[in-house]
This record gives C-alpha cells, structure tokens and sequence, in this order.
C-alpha cells in the first residue's frame, strides 16, 4: 500500500468514526451515551486536523487540536451538569425527558 | 501492498477504533459504552503517535481517557443510571431508520470526497518548497523541504517545542481566549449542579424586638 492512499485511510477511517458517533447520536435515547458519541465525533475531526497537518507539513493543524479538545472539555462539563440537573428532577432521564425543561 | 510499521500499526489500530466505536453505540448499558470509549480514545491515540504527534498523543490519553471518561463515568455511577436501555421501545416512530439514512449519507458524501479527490482535497498551500502535498508513510521521514521549517512537522527540535512556540506566538490570543472558555464552563456548571432548595427564596427574618437591639447594642 502506497504512503499516499494511507494518508486516504486515515480520512476514510476518521470520515467511518464522525458516521458512526452521527448515527449514535441520532439512535440512543440515554443522554450519557449521546455526549458520548459526540465524543466520538470530535475524536475524528481531531483525526482529520493531524492528518491534513502532516500531508501540508504544517504543525498548525496539532495546534488546532488542542482548542477541539478544550471546547471538548468544556462541552462534557457544561453537559454533565444539565444532565445531573434534570436526572435530580427526574431519575433515570431520557432524551425525551429534557422537555421537562420547558418553562 | 507495502506491509511496514506504519501500515501494520494503522490497520490494528483501525480495527480498535472501529470496534470502540460500535460498542459505544451497541453496548446496552452506558458504563460498557463508557469503556468502549476509552479503546476508541487509545486507538486515536496510537494514530497520533503514528502521524508523528508525540505531544498530542500524551494529551490524549491524559485528558480525554484520564479526565473525560472518568468524569462520564463518576456521574453515570453518581445518579445510579447505569441500567439497562430498553431499545426495543421506540418513542419517536422512524427514528432508528431516519439515523441509519443520515449516517450512511454522511459517510458516503465523506467518502467520496475523501477517494474522489485525493491529495488535491488538502486545500491551502503545503509548507513545502515543491508545493507539493506531502505522502510520505513514515512519521519520521520528512517528506519535503519545508519552506518555513519552523512549521514543519518533521524536524530534530522535539514536537512540543514546535507545538508550544506556535500556541504561544501565533495562537496567543486563541489560547487566552480558551481559558475564559473553561472559566464559563466551570461557572456555569457550578450554577447549573446547584440543588433546587438553594434557589428558593431565604425565609424571612425574624423582627427585632427592643429587648434583642438592647443585646446587640451590648455586645457591640
């Protein structure tokens, strides 16, 4: 296999994780399980910036990297913490039950 | 077929990626998917050693797999949730056949964009002297001259001296502005975790009476 359709497999590869953390999101209802397929879906843009990084020779794309993975950080706090919020309201909250949110 | 390091490590570790990822989304009870999530986050991590990322390959590990997922984790055993999904129930009617469609719709748009354009979808201008998109396999080769060598992926300076005087230089103002990011974060899940009884009103104080006034007076 060629370098450059291994450079393909990682964007196939990363291009495979961001459909599947989409399909995880849309089809579970346990919102845990939702953040983290989101997870999943950051993971692979990650995949990807390093990726272009090293076909451009440029370390820009590992820099951007770690502002994905502080708005990551601070996505699974904000998250976690509505989650707590609404599962102290309701145990054992669905997806659905965030409508309890409503006014 | 060239069988190397890096094609070798590439296909186990995509095969570990792929799989974590299944069990995130298959696994019926959350704290399976939870671990599942660690080997995706493992497997990402290996990739990054093998694009020559050392740095972000340690950040990996220790943020998402050391801090993320235990903190998924801590409020999964927290609220007590770690049952069972009922996933035979469907509320919302098409709902599972509605995300299959959308998924496999991304993936082959990403795919086809991805095989279809090659090399040629890297838009920008490569840090190479030939101008040519870099396609070398090894991470330790440096595949091209680079114009600006401080940018070069491929250098003897170690990755996270590069990685470091580019944040603090160019990205300087970005990274001041990731730490006010974190502060709102961290503000509004302390708002957000508080208990409702906080949020009701204080009850009233007790009125003073003279001989209290007298009290305090006293002590005062």
């Amino acid at each position: 296999m060629s370098a450059n359709s291994l450079s393909t497999g990682y964007l196939v590869l990363s291009a495979m994780l961001f459909a599947l953390g989409a399909f995880g999101l849309m089809r579970r209802r346990n919102t845990l399980v939702m953040l983290m397929c989101i997870e999943l879906m950051l993971n692979a843009v990650n995949l990807t910036f390093v990726t272009f990084g090293r076909m451009l020779n440029d370390i820009t794309g590992q820099v951007i990297v770690f502002f994905v993975l502080v708005v990551a950080a601070a996505e699974v706090v904000v998250g976690l913490g509505l989650i707590v919020a609404i599962a102290r309201r309701r145990p054992g909250a669905t997806a659905d039950d965030i409508r309890v949110l409503r006014g | 077929m060239d069988i190397n390091v890096e094609s070798v490590t590439f296909w186990i570790c995509a095969l570990i990626v792929l799989g974590g990822a299944f069990g995130v989304i298959w696994s019926r009870n959350p704290v399976h998917s939870a671990l599942s999530l660690v080997a995706t986050l493992f497997g990402v991590a290996v990739l990054f050693l093998n694009l020559n990322a050392q740095l972000l390959a340690a950040v990996q590990v220790i943020v998402y797999t050391g801090a993320i997922v235990v903190l998924i984790l801590f409020v999964l055993m927290l609220l007590g949730v770690d049952r069972d999904e009922d996933v035979e129930v469907e509320p919302l009617v098409g709902q599972r056949t509605f995300a299959a469609v959308a998924a496999m719709a991304i993936f082959v748009i990403l795919f086809g964009v991805f095989v279809i354009g090659g090399t040629r979808i890297v838009t920008g201008t490569p840090n190479c002297v030939s101008g040519d998109v870099v396609v070398t396999g090894s991470p330790y080769e440096p595949g091209c001259d680079p114009v600006n060598p401080q940018l070069a992926t491929v250098t003897d300076s170690p990755n996270i001296n590069q990685v470091g005087r580019v944040i603090f230089t160019d990205f300087a103002f970005a990274f001041e502005i990731t730490a006010g990011l974190l502060t709102i974060a961290v503000v509004g899940a302390v708002v957000l975790a508080r208990r409702p009884k906080d949020l009701e009103p204080l009850p009233e104080p007790a009125p003073l009476s003279y001989e209290n006034v007298n009290d305090i007076e006293e002590t005062a």
